[in-house]
């Protein structure tokens, strides 16, 4: 097709000046402090201030949590769901993404007056309860595309030469699921540690997440402390996305 | 059997579960009271002040909504546009500057809302651009076009190369090529990316929030989250977000009904 190549050129620019230059942006703000000289206060300021690290372990254990109850609810949720025996309606499958098009805080909103009604107070169990509800499809969808399209005949092998359900299921169905289970883990993780308001609206601002703090920052124009705190959101994310990457590659290898 | 009900009522618990608070906002936007949970008895007297205006933050929640519409669609029009030109480049490139593109074109996908919205602010401030419609725009084209130039490249790679190379052969200008037979193949890649595009738009919370500067631009999320840290949400919020409920759920029941019916056929 000739030089069609040059016509990635508009969004190779597009990509540099609004995707390359920003995180390098993030990464030169947080080395610097406010007249533009070049220091490592705010990383120190980080890893000195107690309240802002304990926030930063709670956000990764919520995260953990929530990204743990997901795959517990949402795999037996897509496992019915992509079974032909189980489930004949593709319909069903549109019900649960439908609940995504309404505003998430909207209805994070309605799900906590739903637990104030209900007399349970807003703390750590209602915000997790809250996160996997807005979280779940996210989890569910990706694991449900891959059992769909996964060959039964693996399985039904596995049957024939002996093994029982619970055998199939652990040595064929489960990892040849991993890559679904991967992708949830990404989609579900890596938003939970970098909610605010989500978080806000379901503790009623008694428990603040990494999050949260990013938002204050920036919002209270120190910009270099937020710029900081990005950039250490940045390298968790990485490192997560990068054994992801890993555990999905040795995973597929494996099962081949 | 027994397996098949226990799986139908496991699928039946957690549709309860999500739709719950979708539910209670629709219920309770049948009633007066001010806030969700209180109901007063049965009124219609939220949908009259939403369609006439009679509440008290009307042009607030108005302009907000056509806010959102207008943002989702300007940002997911240009993002369907760079995207499907970016695929057919990308799809023409090799080595290593087309696994650079790809690297970058993955970027915003993986980077939480907040890490976008916070570093494209910090590029707008650095660059003193005052923030507002534009920037926003540009933060939400930031974030769609990957998922376009996704939907568009397995397009690419299903076409036949041959089909193309033929129109020039058969004496058509690289134009009409592209119009007649690249556009036609790349059309479902197009819309599906559209489609994604302007949800996720309209979704968006955390990118709107830190570009929008200071000029008082609300799209919807922002206008909810502003109102409800002040206290009380806008009573009408109820009644719009049931009537924005009920059109997905019709558009998207037709959609999958017309599928079926289709592949039954």
């Amino acid at each position: 097709m000739g030089k069609r190549s040059s016509w990635a050129l508009p969004y190779a620019i597009f990509l540099i000046l609004f995707v390359a230059v920003p995180l390098l942006l993030v990464v030169l703000y947080s080395f610097q402090d406010a007249s533009g000289r070049f220091t490592f206060a705010n990383i120190t300021k980080f890893f000195t201030d107690k309240d802002a690290l304990s926030t930063f372990a709670l956000s990764i254990e919520v995260a953990i949590e929530n990204t743990a109850l997901c795959i517990l609810i949402g795999y037996p949720a897509a496992y019915i769901l992509a079974d032909k025996q189980l489930n004949r309606s593709a319909v069903t499958v549109v019900l649960f993404i439908l609940p995504m098009w309404v505003n998430a805080l909207m209805r994070t909103l309605a799900t906590a007056e739903l637990f104030t009604m209900a007399g349970i107070q807003l703390g750590k169990g209602t915000l997790l309860f809250g996160m996997c509800y807005d979280y779940l499809p996210f989890m569910i969808y990706p694991i449900y595309n891959t059992l769909a399209k996964m060959d039964r005949s693996y399985a039904e092998a596995a049957a024939d030469l002996g093994a029982g359900p619970f055998t199939v299921f652990r040595k064929v169905t489960l990892p040849l699921s991993m890559p679904g289970i991967a992708s949830g883990v990404l989609m579900v993780f890596m938003p939970t540690v970098s909610t605010f308001a989500i978080s806000e609206f379901l503790t009623n601002n008694k428990i603040k997440l990494f999050g949260t703090i990013i938002q204050e920052n920036i919002n209270n124009s120190m910009w270099n402390y937020g710029a900081a705190l990005s950039l250490i959101m940045l390298i968790i994310i990485g490192l997560t996305s990068f054994l992801g990457k890993k555990d999905e590659a040795g995973v597929q290898g494996g099962a081949v | 059997m027994a397996k098949k009900i226990f799986a139908k009522l496991y699928i039946a618990l957690i549709l309860v579960v999500l739709y719950a608070p979708i539910v209670f906002i629709a219920v309770f936007s049948f009633t007066e009271a001010k806030s969700l949970g209180n109901w007063t008895g049965f009124s219609f007297s939220l949908y009259k002040s939403l369609f006439t205006g009679g509440m008290q933050n009307s042009s607030g929640l108005i302009s907000a909504v056509n806010n959102t519409l207008l943002i989702a669609l300007v940002a997911s029009a240009i993002a369907t546009v760079l995207g499907t030109v970016a695929a057919i480049g990308i799809f023409n490139m090799k080595g290593r500057s087309k696994q650079a593109i790809q690297f970058l074109n993955n970027i915003p996908m993986i980077n939480p809302d907040i890490i976008t919205g916070v570093s494209l602010f910090l590029l707008f401030v650095f660059l003193h651009i005052s923030q507002g419609y534009l920037t926003v725009i540009l933060a939400h084209v930031t974030f769609c076009t990957p998922y376009v130039v996704l939907n568009v490249l397995p397009k690419l790679h299903q076409m036949n190369p041959n089909i193309y190379e033929a129109a020039l052969d058969l004496g058509a200008t690289p134009m009409q090529a592209l119009r007649k037979v690249l556009v036609p193949v790349l059309r479902p890649g197009m819309i599906s990316g559209f489609i994604l595009s302007f949800t996720m738009s309209l979704d968006d919370f955390a990118v709107t929030f830190f570009t929008r500067g200071t000029i008082g631009l609300d799209t919807l999320s922002t206008f909810i989250y502003t109102d409800a840290r002040k206290g009380g949400l806008t009573p009408e919020l109820k009644p719009l977000m049931t009537i924005i409920f009920l059109i997905i759920l019709v558009v998207l029941l037709a959609m999958n009904l017309k599928k079926t019916k289709n592949q039954n056929e």
